[in-house]
Formats: structure tokens, sequence, C-alpha cells
């Protein structure tokens, strides 16, 4: 099993039809996920890379006999727009790639997806992938690569930097840790689904052994992961590691999510913090995998690579 | 700057009906007479600067009369606040303090909502006000789609113990703060303090907002010169990188200046990263095995070769670096030898003499890291390149190492002025880029037997014509974008062929920004 990712969830792509859709979208079909239709506003009745591309959301969903996620590549401006149209039609999981969404859009976007029952990851995120499987978004870059560096295990990766993401993962699968799923939560300050919700899917999915979360100065994401360890809502085996150990306060280093703001967020805090409730923080990045080693017991991991 | 001045804030809190002090701001001490005839004595004269407890700094000062003002202000403009000069002097008429109360509009990452603080007691230190007296605190979501009710905003106000007129009137103050806050699209607005005034009535003594760096683009009044955080004005290659930046779409390019009057020796290094969570990673790196980060750079999400050249010369042009220092994820996505390419066109240019370490992990690394090192042979300093199984604590540590083995080297870098040197063709054959312009010497390239940059060109527009190489599209074609700037018709052509190629960037502002930072070196 896998958190919100695997092969059998039908998948939209909204803007399909632009340059980083179409890249993307094949990716995503190379790598094995169940890519069922695009959406393009005005581009309807095209094909992309053998996808039907429909003008609305419903339009898909009616030709497609439902859609469980959709992917979203338009530019920032446009996201909320394409995020709402989703949500309103019922899809209940959306994947925003893009960066640079206004703050307030994404809390439109949230106030909206609350009320219909739905869940997004992202805005600037690279999504989420389940190694073997299928991914969500633009894991990897390419099919080939991320065949070549992420393999199947126990393991869950959650982190709040795409580049980190795809080390962490590569760096666990190298040393013969396998993973469950890979969840790029999103580089901004406000994303859907944080490090808590993510830790609750792997709490409750019987296939994740233990998890590696990556976070950074600002918010208040790692500090409520802690709380849930606290509150016994999270109780597997936890590798942390907190970035931005040298940044000043204040100053926002690409990242949104970044930014230490009123005395909260600081990597001081975070690490005291997560150590209090019994997760291992580590100091060095290059630890990760052997104190995720250390930490479980001999597990399942990955020894035959995946068909390239 | 995403950050507005206190006088900008305070015309949007007017603008939304709420109360400010009577002033205005003074760019010299001339102007201090008129304004005090508008506002009347005592007078406040307050330094606009982006930090926190001015009155501690001097940079908050009270006036009896317009000639104790006019020395305040000319003080003030003389004032360096953080490393940077004050231009903008606020003078206010001094308000009569019955009570301080704090409001203020944040975005609440876990609620996802915005929040609205309220603190009945105000004032400077609201930090730990606010922790000593948690009774006195109220924070109240708001439902975006909705907006603040007034009855929702009186109970916040309700909730700090005060009562009677005072908490309708307070209550109104809140529904218009977060009126400014939505308008705006404010990361944060605050008013602290919020004065009463012994009349009854309520006015903001000072205002915070900061506006969400992405959501600028939607606001061109607010003539926001750098939609980005920094916590001070921008400096003069702030901007310089900004003008890059603002006009090419392609990848990220981000650079903020974080040190400025250290010497060469005190450990500062140029950093370089890709990607805001290696990059912090790779700082803490640093950090962690003694160094200072000169500046922070980030190119990312897939940048043009062109876009890293010009990084790397922005970077190149602080002249006490002791280091050059790129690192990422470790893991990239994007092709790297695009990166290595800019990289060694910098290189090349300045003649290197600090060493560089670079972590070029990722698609296409092999690649990468033969172009970067193998090409850089020649340069005075080593150039080292690492990848994906290279720990950007490992990067550190050789960065330390050769750093270490660099120190004999005399302590004055030079910076060449310009900064790109003049390609003086016998033969030109030019044409536009997106961004520059490429010129071949076709008197060299007859000469060339291996046309290799026909072979290197990544988006294939380069043909063999009368043995030289021209255009296989039209002029346009390759100025609107079907030329990607990928630099192999000067990297691959002065490597593998006979040096007849070179891509002209030009980088406004910079050749200036150089001859004075030599010259303040003198």
């Amino acid at each position: 099993m896998s958190i919100l990712v695997d092969e059998t969830k039908k998948v939209i792509v909204q803007g399909i039809t632009g340059r980083e859709g179409m890249a993307r979208t094949k990716l995503m079909q190379r790598y094995g996920t169940r890519v069922v239709a695009g959406c393009t506003p005005g581009k309807g009745g095209q094909e992309v890379l053998g996808v039907p591309v429909y003008d609305t959301i419903r339009e898909a969903i009616e030709q497609s006999e439902g859609i469980d996620v959709s992917v979203i590549f338009v530019p920032a401006p446009l996201v909320k727009h394409a995020a709402m149209e989703s949500i309103a039609a019922g899809i209940k999981l959306l994947v925003i790639v893009p960066d640079r969404v206004p703050i307030y859009d994404v809390l439109e976007i949230a106030a909206t997806a609350r009320d219909k029952g739905a869940r997004f990851v992202g805005p600037n995120t690279l999504g989420l992938l389940s190694p073997g499987k299928a991914v969500f978004g633009m894991m990897g870059g390419s099919a080939a690569s991320a065949k070549d560096w992420f393999l199947p295990g126990r393991v869950g990766v959650s982190s709040r930097s795409g580049g980190i993401t795809s080390s962490i993962a590569y760096y666990l699968s190298r040393a013969g840790v396998g993973l469950s799923t890979i969840v790029h939560a999103g580089g901004d300050a406000i994303v859907g689904m944080d490090h808590p919700a993510i830790m609750e899917e792997f709490e409750a999915d019987p296939e994740t052994d233990a998890v590696v979360m990556f976070g950074e100065i600002g918010s208040s994401q790692e500090e409520r992961v802690a709380d849930l360890i606290e509150t016994g809502k999270f109780t597997k085996p936890l590798v942390a590691y907190i970035g931005g150990k040298g940044a000043q306060s204040g100053t926002r280093f690409s990242h949104a999510g970044a930014i230490i703001e009123g005395g909260r967020g600081t990597h001081e805090g975070k690490v005291k913090r997560l150590r209090e409730v019994g997760a291992t923080v580590v100091d060095n990045f290059g630890d990760i995998p052997d104190a995720m080693k250390s930490l479980v017991r001999p597990m399942e991991t990955a020894k035959i690579r995946i068909d390239k | 700057m995403a950050r507005l001045h206190e006088y900008q804030g305070k015309q949007l809190l007017r603008e939304a009906g709420l109360d400010t002090p009577k002033g205005r701001v003074v760019h010299s001490p001339d102007e201090v007479d008129e304004v005090v005839r508008e506002t009347g004595l005592p007078v406040v004269v307050k330094a606009q600067a982006w930090t926190t407890s001015r009155a501690k700094q001097g940079a908050i000062a009270f006036a009896d009369t317009a000639e104790e003002a006019r020395e305040h202000v000319k003080r003030m403009l003389a004032m360096k606040i953080a490393g940077f000069d004050i231009t903008d002097v606020l003078v206010e008429e001094k308000v009569d303090i019955a009570r301080e109360f704090y409001a203020g509009v944040i975005i609440d990452d876990a609620k996802k909502t915005p929040l609205v603080i309220f603190s009945s007691i105000g004032g400077s230190g609201i930090e730990e006000i606010a922790q000593r007296n948690p009774k006195n605190v109220s924070r109240t979501p708001v439902d975006i789609r909705f907006g603040l009710p007034l009855y929702d905003a009186r109970d916040a106000v309700r909730l700090t113990g005060v009562s009677g007129k005072l908490q309708g009137e307070l209550g109104k103050v809140l529904v218009r703060l977060y009126s400014v806050a939505r308008k705006w699209e404010a990361r944060s607005a605050e008013i602290n303090p919020l004065v009463l005034k012994g009349d009854g009535t309520l006015v903001a003594c000072d205002s915070r907002i900061t506006v969400d760096d992405y959501a600028v683009f939607r606001h061109p009044e607010l003539n926001i010169e750098i939609a980005r955080e920094f916590g001070r004005p921008p400096t003069e290659l702030d901007r310089i990188a900004w003008a890059v930046e603002k006009d090419d779409y392609r990848g990220t390019f981000y650079f903020i200046e974080m040190a400025r009057g250290y010497n060469r020796g005190e450990g500062y290094l140029g950093f370089h990263g890709a990607g805001g969570g290696g990059s912090m990673m790779s700082m803490d790196a640093l950090v962690k095995r003694g160094y200072k980060i000169a500046n922070f750079t980030d190119t990312s999400g897939n940048p043009p070769a062109s876009k890293v050249y010009r990084a790397a010369k922005i970077i190149l042009s602080q002249p006490n670096i002791d280091g050059y220092f790129g690192s990422g994820s470790g893991v990239a996505s994007q092709e790297q030898f695009h990166s290595a390419r800019g990289l060694v066109k910098a290189f090349w240019e300045e003649n290197l003499s600090i060493p560089a370490v670079i972590r070029l992990g990722g698609n296409q690394e092999d690649r990468a890291v033969h172009i970067l090192t193998e090409y850089t042979k020649d340069l005075p300093v080593p150039v080292e390149g690492y990848k994906k199984d290279d720990t950007a604590d490992f990067c550190a540590e050789r960065m330390h190492a050769l750093i270490e083995d660099n120190k004999g080297r005399s302590g004055k870098r030079e910076m060449p002025v310009p900064a790109a040197p003049e390609f003086d063709a016998k033969d030109p054959y030019t044409f536009d880029t997106p961004t520059g312009t490429i010129v071949y010497d076709h008197a060299l390239c007859r000469d060339c037997k291996t046309k290799i940059c026909i072979e290197t060109c990544v988006p294939q527009i380069l043909r063999e014509e009368n043995d030289v190489v021209v255009l296989n599209i039209s002029r346009d074609e390759a100025k609107a974008g079907k030329c990607t700037e990928c630099l192999a018709c000067e990297v691959e052509c002065r490597v593998g062929g006979n040096a007849g190629g070179r891509v002209i960037l030009p980088v406004p502002g910079l050749d200036e920004y150089r001859q004075t930072a030599a010259s303040n070196q003198e």
C-alpha cells in the first residue's frame, strides 16, 4: 500500500496542453500513472499524448466515469480558478504544482476544500510518488530517473523542499531503505497537506513502518508533528532533519515558507520540541539513512530495481 | 520590497478610514518647518527603517520646537540602520496617549485562515507582553470568504476584558484593519501601538504591513520595487540582480546580499545554491565549518545557462569573498550541464582567483562535472565539481581545504572591468538571443575543424555553410526563444573548436558597480 498515490487512481491534468503539463504528463504516463483526461478551457476535443482534452472538469468527469485526482499545471494567477473548478466538481485530491500562487488564493482554496471534504498537496510541490506504482506531479524530472533513483519499501518521506525530497529518497534507496510513498508537501508558507496531515496518513498506512521528515525554519508544521507524537496520534519511528540553522531571521531563502515570524518556527525550537517527544533529529543530513536503519527492525527493503 | 514603510502603511490605513497622527515624510531638514506648521508642536520624528526597537537606536525622537525637529531629521538622515542609509523621516504630531492597544492580522499556517490578534495592552515588546498577559490577548480566525463581521471583532475585543463604547470602537478598527490586510493581500498587518487619546478617539501610531510577494503583481499602485522580503532596502547589487530576474521568466534567480563591509580572509563566501531547501542545508554545512555567507543566491527551476552565468558574475562582483561555493539539493531534476556552462564562462572571464567548489548532482551530472572541471583547468585556482553521491558536508570540507591552500595568494582580487571582455571579431556574424547577442568571428570559424558548436547546441539551431557556422532558423526565431542561450557556441567552441564564438550577455549596471567597488577598495 501507499498513501494518497497509486496506479489505480484516475488522474486529470489541468493545463495539459501547456509546455509543463505536456512534459509531466509524459513522465506520469511512463511511470505508470493512470492519466485519463486533461483539461484546458477552449481546447476541448484535442488529444495530448493519447489523453483526451476537455473544456471543463465536469465534462471530463462525465466522460471518464469519475476522476480521483487533479494535477494542476496552470500559471500561478490562474491556479485558484482551476482548483476551485476541480473541488466544485467533486474531486477529492488536488496536486498543485506551480509556485508563486498568492497566499490569499491558497486560503480561499483551503476554505472551499474544507467545506467539500477535498484535500490538496502544494502549491509549489513536485508532487508525490510511490515507487513502482505511480507519480502525481513531476517528481524525478523524468520517468527514467524516477525509476532509477527511488526504490520501493516501507519507509515514508515527507519534505518541505523539492530538491531535498529527491535527495532523501535517493540516499535512502541507495542505502537499501526502500520507500512506501514520497511526498513533497510544498515549499510555500501555506500548503494544503502539511507535515502533520501527511504523518496522519502514514500512521494509518499498514505498509509504512517509519517516516523521514525534512523540516525547515518557519511555520509551525514540525511543532505540530511533535504534538501528534505527544498525544499518541503518530506512533511510528520518525527521523527528522531541520534545515536553516544558518539562516538569519526574516530572510526567506527562496522558500516563502522558511521565514521566522514572531518567534515561532525557529530551528532550535523545532529541534528541541521534536527531541522532547522522542523523535530522532539528526544534525547532519548525511546521517539520515543510518539513523533510519538503526531505528527500524530489519525491514523488507528494495532488492529489485524497477524495470526501466 | 514587499514590506511597506510605516508611512506607506499609514496611508493605506487612512484610505480605509482609520485615523493616524497628522504629519508626513521629509527627506531634508528644510522641509520640517512646513510640516510643523500643519501638525503643531510637539512632534515625533521617526526614521523609516524596517527594524524593531527604533527608539533604542535613536531612530525615534520627540521635539518641542521646530529647531529641535530639524536637528533630529538631520541626524537621522545621516544614520545607518543595520548598515543601510536612512532616506525617509516621518514627522508627526505627538499624540497624547491615554492607553495603548495592539491590533494585527497574520496568516495562521495551521488553520490556513487569516487570524486577527488583539491585545488590550499594546506598546513595544508586544511578544513578551502577550506571553505575560495571556488573558489580555485574543486570537480570532476569519473565514476568508465572508470577511470579519463586526460581531466577531467586538467579541475579539470583549475577550481581552474591554467593555462599553470603547469595545465597539475597537471592533470597528479591527474590521478596517482586516479590510486593509485583505485588500492589499498582506502577510501581516499590524498597528502597534493603537492609541486611545485623551479625547476618546483611536489613532494608529505605528504600522507594519508586509504584502505577499506573490500578490505584488496585482497591486501595481503600491510601487513595490522588488517583490521580495529583505528586511532592509535593496542594495545596489540586489537591484542589479533583480533587473536580471524580473525580465527573464525562465527558471528562478534569487539574490540577496547578506553581508557587507567585510575583508578578505574573514571567511565570507559567495554562495550559489539551487533550490531553497538544498541551499539552506548547504549553507548550514558552511556555517558549521565556520564560514559566513556573503550572499544568498538560488538559480533553480531549470534556468538557462545564461541566467546561471549572470548570477555568477553578480556573485563575483563582491570583491572580498574568499571562495565560491555552489550546492543545491544534490539530486536535481534539471539537466545540470547548463549550469556548468554558465559557471565556466563566468569563471573564465574573471580569471577566477578564489577557489570554487560546485556540487552539480542530479540529471546529467557526469557531463556537468566534466565541463566544470576540465574546462577550467588553466585557471589560477582549482575548481572542483561534485555529484549526487557527495554530501554538502563533504563539499564544505573541500571548500575549506582549498581556501587554506589558497591563503598564500595575494590578498586583493582583481575584478575585471568591463565585467565581460570585448570581443573584436574580424569577420563578425551576429544574431540576437532572448537576452543577449551571439557573435561569431567567421575568420576563426573558417579554420575550425570540429564545428563542435553545431552538435553541442542544445536547441540545434546551427548549421555549416561555406566552412562557417550560421543559423539554420531565422534571426527572429532565435531572438524569440528558439535560441535557449545554452552557451555551447562559446563554451564548447573555446574548448573543442577555434574560440570563434562569443555570447554577449549584458548585466546592466555591473560595470559601474565594479568600478565603484574597486575605488572604495583603494
